[in-house]
């Protein structure tokens, strides 16, 4: 266990490795001209040489690069040229939106998508199926800012018009501050998020439903005379959720590091956001930051994934 | 072979010949066949075909009303308080927020949408398809080298970096493709990869590889047939992702630059305008969801029909 651990953690840290080093090669090696953007148009060639000096980007690219990875093994991500502010912090203050985004959503769609595949899983055929089916392939190709757009029409405009004030069209209100409040603000981006996740999750579901329905140790609990309800939860459900942990993984690790079109359209200030912005502004240690932290939370969540499918399932780690 | 056997039994009772409903048919006959018999993608066929012919008659859409797809009516297009008209006799869709005709360029956008969906997952699944077979045919170092720069691929997050790459190159309709396709293939590469380990032991591939054909050879010739039932349905179900990826980023104002239509930036450019404007939404929103409605479901179709066992989301 000790060992899969290791590989696991030394492979993770490889992969991490790759990319920043693509990201450095995009945007260090390539013809960009950080200096004389931050110096400003009508800058002098001396200021621009200047500016060049400070940031190191006059040294050798190989000196540029080691320098670049020991300050990122620090921790420290550089600061930002529009407002001279650590892009660590810049990233700190926006953590949290994005946080209580992604978590939120999770359970929604974790709930909305393994109770609609245990639904259709339970009945095949049945007119519940295929509503189940319809409407997940539906959500399926849905694009999130359409859904997000089509909620904000509907649950924001129509209904603020109604005189139902319920949920506000954009902005962010700290958990801390006001949990009622928050909770408003993040109701329709999380329904959004995780329509659109779920219909994943219950086609996962059901086809794993499906097969483990089918096995022999489900017919044996029936035999014995356990309740249908019993079977379905406790036997078939916890065996048929197996595939769900790696989607899960995946996808939280994927939001975590920005929810940029959901933030987009309902204008949370979190990572995605940020990363919008930086890209917009051509502020590139913000853009390297995000991305780079995104990454760290995909591999990071694949980490996580392969640990607790080694706990449940002793075979992988031999492998 | 000597005909005169033959003629003795063609001289009997009955030809000894196999009749002719259980000829022998090829995978691909029968998938077909089942493909028929499935109204579902007929009914998808049609819509998908439907839009093509519309993407492709879009100059003709904008002779027909008379308006071209950047074309700004300041005063027919725009209330005098210069916001979009709704849909009328002249402006079938209504109107955006510069005075231009929604219809027509919602029929523009469908060129972009349809052009950067095939192409782009047509090159993801070339690539994958290259690679994965090489890694799994060659195995060892070769292999592992590319199974860790698919992980590698897989790993990025994607929106993320399209974005960033985009804020170095610019904005561009072959930025796009190109963005989507990178990170599309590997996904194909890995299935690609794991058919092709377990294909490369087959008795065939021993044959053939006895009768001296090259590596090249037994790649393609031989392994390749095998793995084409599986890189259709590939194809299918990344149009549409590839359809919704290029919105995503024209949504984001980092795909096609404007004022070139596509059904992302009309949305983008809706999202100022959904309270008053429903239309401005609505058109360019079904517009997208019946393509990617239609692809998906075309796909979980043609899945069904290449392996009926197989599971499938939606059925009739």
């Amino acid at each position: 266990m000790l060992s899969f651990l290791l590989r696991r953690i030394v492979l993770g840290v490889a992969v991490l490795w790759a990319i920043t080093t693509v990201v450095f090669i995009m945007f260090f090696v390539a013809p960009t001209h950080v200096a004389q953007t931050i110096a400003g148009r009508q800058a002098t060639p001396e200021t621009v040489a200047l500016v060049s000096h400070r940031l190191g980007l006059d040294r050798p690219i190989l000196t540029q690069y080691l320098h670049y990875l020991w300050r990122l093994l620090h921790g420290d991500l550089g600061y930002s040229y529009y407002n001279s502010t650590p892009v660590t912090t810049l990233i700190g203050q926006r953590v949290s939106v994005t946080f209580s985004l992604a978590v939120g959503a999770a359970v929604l769609w974790l709930l909305i998508g393994v109770g609609s595949g245990v639904v259709s899983a339970v009945r095949p055929r049945t007119l519940a199926d295929r509503a189940v089916t319809v409407s997940a392939l539906f959500f399926y190709s849905m694009p999130v800012f359409l859904l997000g757009l089509v909620l904000l029409y509907f649950l924001f405009y129509r209904l603020t018009l109604a005189g139902v004030d319920l949920f506000p069209g954009s902005g962010y209100v700290p958990l801390t501050q006001d949990p009622v409040s928050w909770a408003q603000h993040l109701a329709l981006p999380w329904l959004s998020l995780a329509l659109v996740t779920a219909a994943t999750y219950t086609r996962l579901t059901r086809g794993a439903m499906l097969d483990v329905l089918g096995e022999d140790y489900i017919r044996t609990a029936r035999s014995k005379g356990m309740r249908e309800r019993r079977v379905t939860y406790r036997h078939a459900l916890r065996s048929a959720l197996t595939p769900t942990v790696t989607q899960l993984g995946i996808d939280l690790g994927t939001v975590l590091g920005g929810a940029i079109i959901t933030e987009n359209v309902f204008g949370l200030p979190g990572l995605g956001a940020l990363a919008v912005q930086s890209v917009v502004q051509q502020d590139q240690p913000v853009i390297i930051g995000t991305v780079i932290l995104a990454s760290a939370f995909i591999v990071g969540a694949s980490i996580v994934v392969d640990i607790v499918y080694a706990v449940l399932d002793p075979r992988v780690r031999a492998h | 072979m000597n005909s005169l056997p033959v003629e003795i039994v063609e001289g009997g009772a009955e030809p000894l010949e196999p009749p002719d409903a259980i000829e022998g048919r090829s995978p691909w006959q029968l998938a077909w066949a089942r493909l028929r018999r499935d109204r579902l993608a007929l009914a998808c066929l049609i819509v998908i075909a439907l839009i093509v012919i519309v993407a492709l008659a879009a100059p003709l859409v904008a002779w027909l009303t008379g308006h071209g797809p950047n074309e700004e009516f300041q005063t027919t297009g725009l209330t005098p308080d210069g916001l979009p008209r709704p849909p009328s006799r002249a402006f079938l869709f209504g109107t955006d927020d510069l005075g231009r005709d929604v219809l027509v360029r919602v029929v523009y956008g469908a060129r972009i949408s349809l052009l950067s969906g095939v192409l782009a997952s047509s090159v993801a699944v070339a690539l994958g398809v290259v690679v994965g077979l090489v890694g799994g045919y060659f195995g060892g170092l070769v292999d592992t080298l590319l199974a860790r720069l698919m992980d590698v691929v897989l790993s990025f997050p994607f929106l993320l970096f399209a974005i960033a790459l985009v804020s170095i190159t610019g904005p561009g309709l072959w930025v796009s493709i190109f963005v989507i396709a990178f990170f599309s293939w590997a996904s194909v590469g890995r299935v690609v990869r794991g058919q092709t380990l377990s294909l490369r032991e087959r008795e065939y591939v021993e044959a053939a590889r006895s009768l001296g054909a090259g590596d090249l050879r037994i790649m393609f010739v031989d392994i390749l047939p095998n793995l084409v039932a599986q890189v259709i349905v590939y194809l299918t179900l990344l149009i549409p992702s590839a359809v919704v990826f290029e919105a995503t980023l024209s949504f984001l104002g980092l795909g096609v630059v404007p004022p070139a239509a596509t059904w992302g930036n009309m949305l983008s450019e809706s999202l100022g305008y959904y309270r008053v404007a429903w239309w401005f939404v609505l058109f360019p929103g079904a517009a997208l969801l019946i393509t990617t409605l239609a692809f998906n479901l075309l796909g979980d179709s043609v899945r069904d029909a290449f392996d009926p066992r197989g599971d499938r989301l939606f059925r009739r």
